[in-house]
């Protein structure tokens, strides 16, 4: 399934509870979302940790609009809107954590 | 591949309608079909012709009513949240006595079950929301 977070960790639970739940397939972490997938930040190391089970996909022009694109965390792929697209058609189910 | 979309949020709310509406014309661009737009909740004030948001910021309203007439999108606003948000349409307006209608080009007023048949007609539905 690709779990699409689009809340920042700092203000949300969204990202803990798929982290939390031991999904699999892939995050797209897209808006306010993105911040998860800076260096430093508070999810760092259980995002990381995560990363055995699940892909990390952070969408580019919302790392751009919040000027982190530059702080990325290793091992997370930036993804255009076509790249969103295209992990929506590859993933047969997807869920909007809101 | 036929997808739809949700759209949950007003506009210049937070950014839900402005991912779907980039979501919406990259999966149009790469070929996709939209089946079904369907806005619920507050995303139903993303139907009313009535913005007039400043001339240098985005249009949202006008936006998503080009991309329909681009693209012959099935731009559908939930009745029942459009009825509690003021968002009417002609017969909206005869059926509850209102004076005005608000409805922007391209969009029309049904019914949930529209997002139900969107589900089972489409290969993959998308969520924005706040």
């Amino acid at each position: 399934m690709l779990h699409i977070v689009n809340k920042s960790p700092l203000e949300r639970p969204s990202l803990d509870t798929v982290l939390q739940a031991g999904a699999d397939g892939a995050i797209l972490l897209i808006e306010d979302g993105v911040y998860a997938a800076t260096r430093g930040n508070a999810v760092e190391d259980r995002l990381k940790k995560a990363m055995g089970t699940l892909k990390v996909y952070a969408l580019g022009p919302d790392l751009d609009a919040r000027g982190v694109a530059d702080r990325l965390t290793e091992g997370v792929t930036v993804v255009g809107y076509d790249g969103f697209v295209d992990l929506v058609a590859e993933y047969k189910t997807n869920q909007s954590w809101l | 591949m036929i997808l739809s979309i949700l759209v949950n949020e007003g506009p210049y709310t937070h950014q839900a309608s402005d991912s779907a509406y980039q979501f919406a014309a990259a999966a149009l661009a790469k070929g996709h079909e939209i089946f079904r737009v369907f806005f619920y909740h507050d995303g139903v004030n993303n139907g009313t012709r009535l913005t007039t948001p400043p001339q240098d910021d985005r249009n949202i309203v006008s936006r998503w009513s080009k991309l329909g007439e681009e693209h012959k999108l099935d731009l559908v606003v939930c009745v029942a949240a459009a009825q509690r948000r003021g968002i009417v349409d002609e017969g909206e307006a005869r059926r509850n006595g209102k004076d005005a209608t608000n409805l922007a080009p391209g969009f029309r007023i049904s019914g949930l079950g529209q997002l139900i048949e969107a589900g089972i007609q489409s290969d993959r539905t998308v969520t924005f929301g706040d």
